[in-house]
């Protein structure tokens, strides 16, 4: 039965994490802006963003792979938190209204100490606001709707210049403040007399800081009697009822805490970017990050984090490496097609070849080969 | 009131897509509980094939009527579609079959972004003029005017759902369909196999998905490789909101659907005194959605089963 068991799953099962390796990888985290320096700034920009999409793949880890809540509207989250802290710390609110522009007479500067707070908070309650009334639904009703509810936020990002001109519309906000630390903008360059570190690098490292964080926040919350009420809810909702789980109270902390992740790294992703638009939220992106978690192993830390490296850098990589295959396909192939076709290519293929994930949960890869036996049995009763 | 005639057509020309194309999400889910994200992007590739098959007709041969260049166009791109949807299900669907439930999920997601891809690459990323086949001139109902495509749209519409309700209540290849909707494992303890049954399911959802795709265009006008993701998702809007897995429901889904959709546009504007305009329409859709579930988790007609994790 072993051996069969085995042979059913892939072979290549990777271990978890050992001390050294996380080690190791930490270290890495930390020297690599100063290898990607050498072959120029874009590079580094690019992990920058890829760190983002680590944050936001955690917080949509805590609503699908923990609690198993499909959640397919995640980008409006991270909207939101980009649009408030988009608000927060540029002139788009005192421009639109004079009473704003009367009470800060050097326009609106919200410190990073309120307005990040503030958008993950914000966040936070449409997360609730949206997990209260699809508290009753199953798996891919919930999908729909909670995909509905991200197309809604685009819908009113995107019109909602008109009568009152809150988000400035298709064309989006700009002149947000940039991140300041103790004083210091990370916008600028810091001179540190025998050498000076870019802006790029500034933000990589409180983007590695905050990444770290958040590791750390899920991983002691998957241990926690939360996590495991999560995971309970998510193997068998009927079950962890009876065992006295108060599962719409969980639920709802679970969309609560997966929003507060998109907020704040809306709120990153809006001062980095110095601009916002709707455009930035598509269904595509929600889309995108569901894949970075399914493609790295759903509810297992480091599987996440690897999906969510592998799928953001991949597309920017490629855009590189693009260019010579372009001129050898006579221009047929456009850089920006290439790519997605790629992307697709490598998400049914990893799909095909590891349907659990790049790096599944060693502990559930077991016991999920019975769990998926019985599922199949039960599925039509 | 006039305009209240008008929105009702335009609502039920829309619906009425929206219907097949949500028949082809709620058969696949009814049989593998698969959401097919790919199935907006088959009509997409019916629309483009039909346009291809045109524009060739209109070349060789100028003088064909209108009707038959667009039957022919339409017969093509149906085949077309069912074999690229018969590949799809064998290629990436069918290996998953049991395998955690977000894996064909995303393998779904995947080929859609790759049928895009690929019809950027062979149909450039442009947006397409659709000829018009059929006579423009519209007829007048009262005061409200109906095209002769919107007509053609309704009847082929019509004839379609006819067509598949025979099929699936009537021959053995209905019943063997919802044997294995209903146990796939007993059903095949009953000499049905179910893999030649899903392959069927797959090749009429895109049947119908390639009808709508040609209907789409040719009411439109215009088309691009991106044409098949609104629609997608309002179909898949329709099927849940009619109870996924039910026939009738997506039907009923699909025209309420594009019912609210139209009569909404064309009174929010007053309704709201200007305030919120018809660029709202798209949410129409979701707002109702959301509604409905929340006092009907399972949709119009679904079923309601126990619930299940």
């Amino acid at each position: 039965m072993q051996t069969q068991r085995t042979q059913q799953s892939k072979p290549l099962a990777l271990a978890p994490p050992s001390l050294g390796l996380k080690v190791l990888f930490t270290a890495l985290a930390l020297l690599l802006p100063i290898l990607l320096q050498v072959f120029g700034n874009a590079w580094v920009r690019i992990a920058d963003f890829a760190l983002l999409y680590v944050l936001l793949a955690l917080g949509l880890n805590i609503v699908v792979g923990y609690a198993g809540l499909l959640d397919m509207g995640y980008v409006a989250f991270f909207a939101v938190g980009a649009y408030m802290y988009a608000l927060l710390a540029s002139p788009q609110l005192t421009n639109a209204f004079p009473w704003i522009a009367a009470m800060f007479p050097d326009g609106l500067h919200t410190p990073l100490y309120v307005a990040i707070p503030l958008s993950a908070l914000f966040a936070g309650m449409f997360g609730l606001l949206l997990g209260a009334p699809t508290l009753k639904l199953r798996g891919d009703y919930l999908a729909v709707v909670t995909l509905g509810f991200g197309e809604i936020i685009r819908v009113f990002l995107n019109n909602l210049d008109r009568p009152i001109n809150i988000t400035n519309g298709p064309k989006g906000i700009g002149e947000i403040d940039p991140l300041t630390v103790m004083g210091f903008p990370l916008s600028r360059k810091l001179d540190l007399g025998f050498t000076e570190i870019p802006s790029v690098t500034l933000y990589y490292y409180l983007f590695i800081v905050l990444v770290g964080f958040s590791i750390l926040i899920c991983s002691r919350l998957e241990h926690s009697r939360i996590g495991r009420a999560w995971m309970a809810i998510r193997e068998d909702e009927i079950a962890a009822k009876a065992m006295g789980i108060n599962t719409r109270n969980l639920k709802l902390t679970a969309f609560g805490m997966g929003a507060t992740f998109g907020g704040v790294s809306g709120a990153m992703f809006a001062s980095f970017q110095g601009f916002v638009s709707p455009e930035s939220f598509s269904l595509m992106e929600s889309v995108m990050i569901l894949g970075m978690i399914v493609l790295g192993g759903i509810g297992y830390l480091p599987g996440v984090v690897l999906g969510a490296l592998l799928l953001a850098a991949l597309p920017e990589v490629l855009r590189y490496v693009a260019g010579p295959l372009q001129e050898l396909t006579g221009g047929r192939l456009d850089a920006a097609i290439l790519r997605q076709l790629l992307i697709a290519l490598a998400m049914v293929s990893v799909m095909l070849l590891r349907p659990r994930g790049l790096w599944p949960s060693p502990e559930h890869a077991e016991q999920d080969q019975i769990s998926n036996d019985d599922q199949a049995e039960e599925a039509h009763d | 009131m006039d305009t209240l005639i008008q929105q009702i057509i335009n609502g039920l020309v829309l619906g009425s897509m929206y219907a097949l194309v949500a028949l082809g999400y709620t058969m696949v889910y009814g049989i593998i509980n698969l959401i097919n994200f790919a199935h907006g992007e088959i009509l997409m590739i019916g629309a483009m094939t039909s346009w291809t098959i045109i524009g060739w007709f209109q070349e060789t041969t100028p003088n064909a009527p209108g009707w038959l260049v667009l039957l022919i166009s339409l017969l093509c791109s149906c085949v077309v579609c069912s074999a690229l949807n018969f590949a799809v299900e064998k290629i990436a669907y069918r290996p998953l079959r049991g395998a955690p439930k977000l894996a064909p999920l995303i393998t779904a997601i995947g080929v859609s972004i790759l049928l895009q891809s690929l019809a950027m690459i062979i149909w450039k990323p442009n947006y397409k003029a659709y000829p018009t086949l059929l006579p423009s001139t519209p007829i007048q109902i009262g005061a409200a005017v109906i095209t002769p495509t919107q007509i053609m749209i309704l009847i082929v519409t019509a004839l379609s759902l006819v067509a598949l309700m025979y099929l699936v209540h009537k021959t053995p290849l209905g019943r063997a369909m919802r044997a294995t909707a209903e146990n796939p494992r007993v059903a095949s303890l009953m000499g049905v196999k179910p893999d030649m049954v899903i392959s069927a399911t797959f090749i009429i959802g895109a049947v119908l998905a390639a009808l709508a795709g040609v209907m789409w265009a040719s009411n439109y006008g215009t088309i691009q490789h991106t044409m098949g993701f609104l629609p997608g998702l309002k179909a898949f809007t329709a099927a849940v909101f009619g109870g996924i897995g039910n026939l009738e429901g997506a039907v009923v889904g699909g025209i309420l659907l594009g019912l609210i959709e139209s009569i909404g546009s064309g009174y929010i504007g007053e309704l709201t005194g200007g305030v919120l305009g018809s660029q709202y329409s798209d949410i129409f859709a979701f707002i109702v959605l959301i509604g409905v579930l929340t006092l009907r988790p399972s949709g119009l007609l679904g079923e309601r089963t126990a619930e299940r994790s």
